[in-house]
């Protein structure tokens, strides 16, 4: 190997390098951003602030299909990959044991799937 | 793993706290938004299933949990708890549009990017004073 270790001839190893995650962390986050404004805007325009109404911002129903929580479902599902990707980066960044940051990863990836897994529950209940 | 990382470079691993805060406070202002961004990310995480899904899911179930919801944030500590929620979303909010801009090459040179990035600092912990003051009931 040459000893240009940077720029567009550095050595890229390993599978994918990362660029996966880097897209879906910023797809997911503008897919949240979007979120934000069209939840922002349902909440404006929804009139009195009860239950009714608020509910119905999560659970409102279009054509017989649950768009309200379909969107809520994507939204969240973006929220937890996003999350993954962030706290999996801060784990490579600080704990430099392998084993520990393994260990690391999987308790957020169980606390991941068990947040999706509540957050489900309560939605798909409405 | 790779090469390109192979090379020795020096490491202080030594720092003390007062240390690595006059560190901290030395900072340019976007490495100040970026360890703020990714600090608020961290908050959020473990928020996220303790306290964001459940007082959700008390606002939506029934008429009744969206009542016991006064009762929830009639608690001074918890207004806290939310508070610091509302300015880690904000600043994680904030910070991630112009991360999104950086991508896109919007705003890179080195004036700009220090001035978005005090902005981001800013118009996040105004828009939390805002809402700190409508859940404190000032209006």
């Amino acid at each position: 190997m040459d000893q240009q270790g940077y720029g567009q001839k550095r050595l890229v190893v390993g599978a994918h390098y990362g660029t996966l995650d880097f897209i879906a962390q910023r797809v997911t986050g503008v897919i949240m951003a979007v979120y934000t404004v069209v939840l922002l805007l349902g909440f404006l325009f929804m009139g009195e602030l009860n239950y009714e109404n608020w509910r119905n911002l999560f659970a409102f129903t279009c054509l017989g299909l649950p768009v309200g929580q379909m969107l809520a479902t994507a939204a969240f599902l973006s929220v937890v990959w996003h999350a993954w990707i962030g706290v999996r980066d801060i784990w490579m960044d600080y704990v430099r044991s392998a084993g520990l940051r393994l260990f690391c990863q999987v308790l957020t990836l169980l606390w991941l799937v068990g947040t999706v897994a509540f957050f489900a529950k309560i939605l798909w209940s409405l | 793993m790779s090469e390109t990382a192979s090379k020795r470079r020096p490491q202080y691993r030594n720092l003390t706290v007062p240390q690595l805060l006059i560190y901290l406070s030395r900072m340019p202002l976007a490495a100040k938004t970026s360890i703020l961004h990714r600090a608020s990310g961290a908050l959020l995480f473990l928020c996220l299933p303790l306290v964001i899904v459940p007082l959700f899911g008390r606002s939506v179930t029934s008429p009744e949990t969206f009542a016991s919801l006064a009762e929830w944030t009639a608690n001074p500590l918890f207004k806290l708890v939310l508070l610091a929620i509302i300015w880690g979303y904000l600043h994680h909010f904030c910070a991630g549009i112009r991360y999104l801009a950086l991508d896109m090459h919007k705003g890179n040179d080195k004036v700009t990017a220090q001035k978005s990035a005090g902005a981001v600092i800013v118009v996040s912990l105004a828009l939390t004073v805002v809402l700190g003051l409508k859940l404190f009931g000032v209006w």
